[in-house]
């Protein structure tokens, strides 16, 4: 059957035998865009987080038939190094990522909160973002949580520890 | 110190090769010296240092250096990148003998091609400290060859050169790199100069971003999970949930009709399928019926039982006066036991690889933390030269150990070869949780005897432990009788405390029925469990501060002084105190790993029954630092994977199988249980840098049960610490 799909504003139409088949597989597949991950496959860790209409959305137990005519957004789509969004900013200035791979779920999932609570309490974040880091970088990571809040709105800036 | 002898060979001279290549100015390549016999590292190593030993065996050139022809210097690293840093100390090192600017250096990985991988592996908390001398070296060699091509070409004596940035002026005139390396066939190599003095280095000590940040930000597909190549197929392989269990066959013929299979593969011992896509090549897999042979349907009572002191065979592995007699008396002897839990590594990238058969060449990209190994298996299995494979790794999603063998890129190979196709073929997160080479369980029995004064006459540590480094393929089983007990599984279960009179620590090594292996830190985190928690009883009984009862035991050497130090530094750092102040209590404990002390201070309180850590405050001495910001973050992540791994994780044997299977029911720590506050302390007690990556996952545990212990009068004996329900604070 044929879908057609909005990634990244760019609209895509895709043959696929099954319908049912998870967003994540889409994305990474047959649209060649790497950088949303598969951890679980069972919506358990976030490394699949993607943006579908400004939610965040757990790609790897997403049927693809869901996503038709939304638009979604991947940490391609997010910004990019000329452009980068707030919380990849944010991120790279307090150096967050060690392996990397969970990053991007974490910064879509982060992305996502701070359009719904634009300056996010430590109790806002530990409800909201729960994605998995093996390599526990959490402690950066809620760092450069406030910091992307403050980039995006007029707050001042939290004094950064590293670099 | 055993760092110091590793790191003063040369470079040899007649070793240096430059060729050129697309894009590519020059191309600087050596004969490898690192090298040498893993087994007699082991055992020459195995008694004081638990260095993983870093060795392997080359006799070709390989390549360490590009620069390119826009005066990049590209580093082939030898080791891998899982995380923890090491391409961004690497090109610290490398840029501040080479004279370029950090955004001159550029680093990847080395293929087996390239020759340039550790013939060993990435681990053990050792690619900074055994490339510290060798990188510098190469790097300076290098720029000494670069600039004597350059005054040959600008007609001026070297001795009048300067050079910054990677270009080079003298006479008025200048040139880069790239213009000096141009169209040289013949290079002179100059004795391996002299290096820099650390004050003069720019980079060396600072806290540079890492290299791979941008990357890793915007999500370049890096991983091995990332690759492609044209025409790629998807791979699966039946992976068992039983413990033990051997494949017999399999019924495919369900499977031969699923969509988009092309071919269901059925080897002697394993059974696979490719298909068009990942949930197709899964699918299809689960429609196989396989028969496993198992012989014993385990239990997680089971195994406990196996891993009991007492049983399985001991090794004395440390001794010092007469331990034995000053405990003989049961009356005058203190005796406590812990124990600690299976665990999973759990790292987020899935184990797979990609593999491309084309007739005799083999071409493999993964995440491994063993290229050389990898490689060997794949010729092996396809009864191919080892040149014929290169293996060209990836970044990892995570190392922790778990990528010490890699054995499914055989099984990718295998696919390949079979549809004439690139297969990249990846296990589930289930197979994972089920075929993982897991932290072995542990059970710990200590005894102390305490003079009139309340110091400690004698001590005695048991730990018995599954295999850890026998049970890794990268240590030949030839080492196994030579060395007795599992280097691994006693890795930071040695007494520490040289100013005891009388102390002795014993090894008992248990065959577990499934694979047991490296987990980050080995078995560090649970012998220090156990042995700092076994201290704080002794320091509370004879009413002592924790640190200074520590302090008390330690010996006046160097490794005393240093192991003194990181404990003062905490204690002032932290304000430690043995008061409960608004319902929270501080814990104490310190460990030294692979020469690298650590202590640390947590803060913690209790809100029905669930142990919350506040603030960890951690002084380390890691020895000289290269990246401070690095390091930092090193100690940050360990620490809460110690917290995630000491307060949550636990694999249990259910029916035969390992469980849970799944991220949430493996409870792990999350955001929401991560110290808001962590204060890490860095001295520097050696010239050369140390072990970082494992060192702060020692002390964790015991300090957090030490803080619950001041909270509760309670002892916890066993990871993950489980407090009773019934019990308030
Ligand atoms: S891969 Fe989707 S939540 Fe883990
Ligand atoms: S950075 Fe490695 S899993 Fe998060």
């Amino acid at each position: 059957m044929t879908l057609a799909l909005t990634v990244n504003s760019t609209s895509h139409t895709i043959e696929i035998a099954d319908e049912n088949t998870p967003l994540l597989w889409v994305i990474r597949d047959m649209l060649e865009l790497k950088g949303t991950k598969f951890g679980c496959g069972k919506a358990a860790c976030g490394a699949c987080t993607v943006h579908v209409d400004g939610e965040a959305v757990r790609s790897c137990s997403y049927a693809v038939k869901f996503a038709e005519g939304k638009q979604i957004t991947t940490i391609e789509g997010l910004g990019d190094e000329k452009n980068p969004h707030p919380v990849q900013q944010a991120w790279i200035e307090e150096v967050v990522p060690q392996c990397g791979y969970c990053q991007p779920g974490f910064m879509m999932a982060t992305a996502a909160l701070l359009e719904k609570v634009s300056s996010p309490t430590d109790d806002d974040i530990d409800k909201n973002i729960i994605n998995v880091c093996r390599c526990a970088t959490y402690y950066r990571m809620r760092k450069a949580i406030h910091r992307a809040a403050a980039l995006m709105s007029s707050l001042p800036l939290p004094e950064s520890q590293n670099t | 110190m055993n760092q110091d002898k590793k790191n003063t060979k040369k470079v040899s001279r007649r070793s240096f090769l430059v060729r050129g290549g697309l894009g590519t100015a020059g191309v600087l390549a050596l004969g490898t010296y690192l090298f040498r016999n893993p087994i007699r590292r082991v055992v020459a190593g195995a008694i004081n240092t638990a260095d993983a030993p870093f060795s392997g065996n080359t006799d070709t050139p390989i390549v360490w250096f590009e620069v390119t022809t826009d005066n990049y210097i590209v580093l082939h690293s030898p080791k891998v990148e899982m995380g923890q840093g090491t391409f961004t100390g690497l090109a610290q090192m490398a840029a501040d003998e080479l004279e370029v600017s950090m955004t001159q250096m550029r680093v990847v990985h080395a293929n087996s091609a390239s020759g340039n991988v550790d013939g060993f592996a990435t681990g053990g908390s050792t690619s900074i400290s055994s490339l510290w001398m060798p990188l510098r070296e190469l790097a300076a060699t290098m720029r000494e060859m670069i600039s004597s091509e350059a005054a040959k070409k600008l007609n001026v004596n070297t001795s009048d050169l300067s050079i910054t940035d990677g270009v080079i002026t003298g006479g008025g005139k200048s040139m880069t790199y790239a213009e000096a390396v141009m169209g040289v066939k013949d290079w002179k190599v100059p004795d391996t100069p002299k290096l820099k003095s650390l004050s003069d280095y720019k980079f060396i000590g600072k806290p540079i971003a890492r290299v791979d940040l941008n990357d890793k930000v915007f999500g370049a597909p890096i991983f091995g999970m990332d690759a492609t190549l044209p025409d790629m197929l998807y791979g699966a392989v039946a992976r068992p949930s039983l413990i033990g269990a051997k494949y017999i066959d399999a019924n495919t013929s369900k499977a031969e009709n699923m969509p988009g299979v092309v071919k269901i593969i059925k080897e002697k011992d394993f059974v696979g399928v490719v298909a068009n896509s990942y949930i197709e090549a899964h699918n299809a897999k689960d429609a196989i019926e396989v028969e496993w042979e198992t012989d014993k349907n385990w239990s997680t009572a089971d195994i406990r039982a196996m891993v009991e002191v007492g049983k399985g065979k001991a090794y004395v592995i440390q001794k010092e006066g007469h331990p034995d007699e000053s405990l003989e008396d049961p009356t005058e002897t203190i005796i406590s036991e812990y124990w600690s839990p299976i665990g999973a590594h759990a790292q987020l990238e899935p184990n797979g690889a990609l593999a491309s058969v084309e007739g005799e060449r083999v071409t493999v990209m993964i995440s491994t933390q063993v290229v050389g190994l990898t490689r060997d298996e794949i010729a092996k299995r396809l009864d191919l030269d080892k040149n014929e494979v290169n293996v060209v790794p990836t970044f990892l999603g995570g190392g922790f150990g778990r990528r010490l063998h890699t054995p499914n890129a055989v099984q990718a190979a295998v696919l390949s070869k079979a549809v004439g196709k690139p297969v990249k073929c990846f296990f589930t997160r289930k197979e994972e949780f089920q075929n993982d080479t897991f932290r072995p369980p542990t059970h710990h029995v200590l005894k102390a005897k305490l003079k009139i004064d309340g110091t400690i006459e004698a001590l005695e540590h048991n730990v018995s432990s599954g295999d850890v480094a026998f049970g890794s393929p990268i240590v030949p089983r030839i080492a196994e009788p030579v060395l007795g007990a599992d280097l691994g599984a006693w890795r930071g279960g040695m007494i520490q405390y040289g100013a005891i009179a009388n102390y002795q620590a014993i090894s008992w090594r248990v065959k577990l029925p499934f694979a047991t292996s490296w987990w980050r830190s080995l078995g560090l985190l649970a012998n220090t469990f156990a042995i700092e928690s076994f201290m704080d009883e002794l320091a509370v009984k004879t009413n002592r501060n924790p640190a200074e009862f520590r302090l008390a035991h330690i010996q006046d050497d160097g490794r005393g002084k240093r192991l003194k130090s990181v404990i003062e530094a905490v204690v002032e750092k932290s304000g430690y105190s043995d008061e409960v102040i608004n319902g929270k209590a501080m814990g104490f404990a310190v460990s030294t790993d692979t020469n690298t002390p650590c202590a640390q201070v947590v803060e913690v309180s209790i809100h029905e029954a669930e142990i919350k850590v506040h603030k960890v405050t951690c002084a380390m001495d890691p020895g000289l630092v290269v990246n401070p910001d690095q390091v930092r973050a090193q100690c940050e992540g360990a620490i809460i994977m110690g917290i995630s791994a000491v307060l949550y994780e636990k694999m249990e044997v259910v029916d035969g199988a390992l469980t849970p299977t799944i991220y949430g029911p493996y409870q792990m720590a999350l955001m929401k249980h991560a110290p808001k506050e962590i204060d890490v302390v860095l001295l520097q007690g050696a010239e050369v840098p140390g072990a970082v990556g494992e060192p702060p996952l020692g002390p964790i545990g015991a300090a957090i049960a030490n803080a619950v212990f001041r909270l509760t009068g309670k002892r916890l004996r066993e990871m993950p610490l489980n407090l009773d329900k019934n019990i308030v604070s």
